[in-house]
């Protein structure tokens, strides 16, 4: 099958390929461009592992052709530290022991990333509800959860610091 | 796991989806990819062509015309979700749409796509019997529109003809003395109901003068239960009557067996989802 010519925004670096219709947005991102974050567990939407953003939405990578990504802007956890060093909720990870084997985590922290700037400020039961889409056979997910609550205070705290400035 | 190879078509325009399905034979539709693209993976569908419709903006938007809410076939599960209007026109959408899959699923799954793929373990379809919504179609003989019940045949079996697309969604609003109700007996976020059930039901005081008591996942399609509907239509609800029905519903159910239990367990719970589903209407009705 003749392959397709695709255009996206990649961490915000323009990125031209050729793909096949039948390739999965993640095999692009992990085999084609080099960016193993993004990982690969079901690969039939149920664990979460593979969630990228895209167009400013949380989607499971696995379960999105790669030509449905032409021309859109796509976030993976290579995009998430910037020259200033780690994202708040890589931190918060950190911080919390939000990980045991690691598998789950950069799935997590994509969809955390997305999750706290559609609801700021989360109860405990909606951080549950809004992470429901990933999965984690270590943790327990306490510490997960505890991670997605100090990211969402050390986010708060940071925008309130630029706003007062 | 990829998906056999396909040709892949995007569409821009409704006439323009038409025209390709008509031009490629045995096309398929990919609204959501969520229900299609794990199947082409597993090879339960190998279609030599896809239509992406997904950049059709005619498919999108949520209206009210009337005392239809209007639904573009090809808004996301979270755009429904997330509808001011759809919660104050037919809330039972809100609350079933919140146990519908995960977040990022929500974000690509359609409701259209979920209505028109035709698996017993979606919940739109039943949720569509109950609300006694009517389903618009367009194909190269032009829209027409017909009616939620009588749609759903068989499993992966609706009433949709070969080229035709999915347009709309046009659901009743919420009248004066209707309430909703929704109970889904689900293993873990993201899996099919083992048993699910939307209710519908109009109140005169404390007589149920209409209700429509719609079942997912128990059966080769959606359906209603309409034997435990005959006995509660105008009558005031007991826990005998409302226990009477529960047996109807358990003699209505053909579920088939499989990880998420036996056939006995599943109709059971059927009946279980649909009583608790007829309460909440009912307590939803006098609110």
């Amino acid at each position: 099958m003749a392959k397709q010519h695709i255009s996206f925004n990649l961490n915000g670096k323009q990125v031209d390929t050729l793909v096949e219709p039948r390739e999965l947005l993640v095999h692009t991102l992990r085999e084609n461009l080099n960016l193993t974050g993004t990982h690969i567990g079901c690969e039939s939407s149920h664990c979460g592992v593979c969630t990228v953003d895209m167009n400013g939405q949380s989607v499971k990578s696995c379960t999105v052709l790669a030509v449905q990504a032409d021309k859109t802007e796509v976030k993976t956890v290579e995009g998430l530290a910037d020259a200033d060093g780690l994202h708040e909720v890589q931190k918060a990870f950190v911080e919390e022991h939000g990980l045991q084997c690691g598998f789950c985590t950069t799935g997590m922290m994509m969809r955390a990333y997305r999750f706290l700037q559609e609801n700021p400020n989360p109860t405990e039961e909606e951080i549950r509800w809004g992470m429901s889409g990933n999965l984690c056979r270590c943790t327990g997910y306490q510490n997960i959860i505890k991670a997605v609550q100090t990211a969402a205070k050390n986010l708060q705290n940071a925008n309130k610091s630029v706003e007062t400035a | 796991m990829i998906p056999s190879e396909f040709e892949y078509h995007k569409a821009t325009s409704i006439q323009d989806a038409i025209a390709k399905l008509a031009e490629n034979d045995e096309a398929k539709i990919i609204a959501g990819g969520h229900s299609l693209l794990p199947m082409m993976k597993l090879r339960f569908a190998e279609p030599p062509c896809l239509i992406d419709i997904n950049g059709i903006e005619e498919l999108r938007g949520i209206s009210v015309e009337g005392d239809m809410l209007v639904i573009g076939a090809m808004n996301t599960e979270n755009e429904v979700l997330n509808s001011p209007l759809v919660q104050e026109k037919c809330s039972l959408l809100t609350e079933a749409i919140k146990l519908v899959a995960d977040p990022q699923v929500r974000n690509r799954g359609t409701i259209g796509g979920d209505v028109a793929h035709g698996d017993p373990g979606n919940d739109h379809p039943a949720i569509m019997l109950a609300l006694d919504a009517e389903l618009v179609l367009e194909g190269p003989d032009g829209k027409r529109t017909t009616p939620a019940n009588g749609f759903f045949l068989g499993t992966y079996w609706t009433g949709m003809e070969e080229g035709e697309l999915l347009t709309q969604i046009r659901v009743p609003v919420r009248e004066q003395g209707v309430g909703y109700g929704y109970a889904k007996l689900k293993r873990k976020t993201g899996d099919y109901a083992v048993a699910g059930s939307p209710v519908y039901v109009k109140m005169n005081g404390d007589t149920v003068s209409d209700i429509r008591i719609g079942l997912t996942n128990v059966g080769p399609c959606a359906f209603r239960a309409e034997a435990a509907e005959n006995l509660l239509r105008g009558n005031v609800i007991t826990d005998d009557l409302l226990k009477e029905a529960g047996a109807l519903i358990i003699d209505a159910c053909d579920p088939a067996e499989d990880l998420r239990g036996s056939p006995e367990y599943k109709s059971h719970m059927a009946a279980e989802m649909a009583k608790r589903a007829i309460r909440q209407a009912i307590e939803d009705a006098r609110n």
